[in-house]
């Protein structure tokens, strides 16, 4: 997975490339955690992302409750096997899908 | 009926994958189904990864079968690790807020809800987890 951020202003743009799992969630936890302070706007642009599995849901669980404090989180760029994962979990309702 | 046998580190799951997906792709397996094949691959060989063995670390094998009319593959990871049925869990609650949400035995639910068929033995010593899942029309 290729993580790629663009800061700007207090919106950050994270654009993912590859696989969001077991191995990759790890990466995306820190690249955000170390971007996330001040930020008031997370934008998640899953183009790129071929599919996530439930190591990739706990990172954006806990990046939604840590924007939900302080500003806001929208993915965008969603394909069909994430949609559905998305709304066979339930994140359909916690998460903004654009 | 192809087999890999590796050891059940976090490392190796792609390997795992790749491994799978080889074999889906030399039957035209849609693409959408082998998302949901490796999705399920990254849930059931991180939790042999995690729990089967620790803290020390042992062998997976992790095979590969094909079935007629309907075509599917059944795909079979088998540990000889502590003995853990992953299907004798209750279904997560999926209803409730992001500040309630716990991400526990989300994977296996995902597993499940994709898979056309999943079984889970223990025999001989060995946890035996098998999926099915349907990739014709």
């Amino acid at each position: 997975m290729t993580i790629e951020k663009k800061v700007n202003g207090s919106e950050l743009s994270v654009a993912l490339t590859g696989r969001l799992d077991t191995t990759t969630a790890p990466e995306l936890e820190s690249a955000l955690k170390e971007s996330m302070e001040g930020i008031k706007v997370l934008i998640l642009d899953f183009a790129g992302l071929e599919y996530l599995s439930s190591a990739g849901l706990r990172v954006l669980l806990a990046a939604q409750k840590t924007m939900n404090k302080q500003g806001s989180m929208v993915i965008r760029n969603v394909n069909d096997t994430i949609q559905e994962v998305f709304e066979i979990t339930g994140f359909a309702d916690i998460l903004t899908v654009e | 009926m192809k087999e890999l046998t590796i050891n059940a580190v976090i490392e190796n799951i792609e390997q795992v994958t790749s491994f799978v997906d080889e074999q889906l792709e030399a039957l035209d397996c849609p693409m959408k189904a082998q998302m949901q094949i490796d999705i399920a691959i990254d849930e059931l060989f991180s939790n042999i990864a995690y729990y089967a063995y620790h803290p020390g670390v042992g062998p997976a094998t992790v095979r590969v079968e094909v079935t007629r009319e309907p075509l599917a593959v059944v795909i079979t990871f088998i540990d000889h690790g502590v003995q853990y049925d992953p299907l004798d869990k209750k279904d997560p609650d999926i209803a409730l807020s992001a500040e309630e949400r716990e991400i526990g035995g989300l994977g296996i639910y995902m597993v499940k809800k994709s898979m056309d068929d999943i079984s889970y033995e223990y025999k001989n010593g060995q946890n035996i987890l098998r999926i099915k899942k349907k990739i014709g029309e």
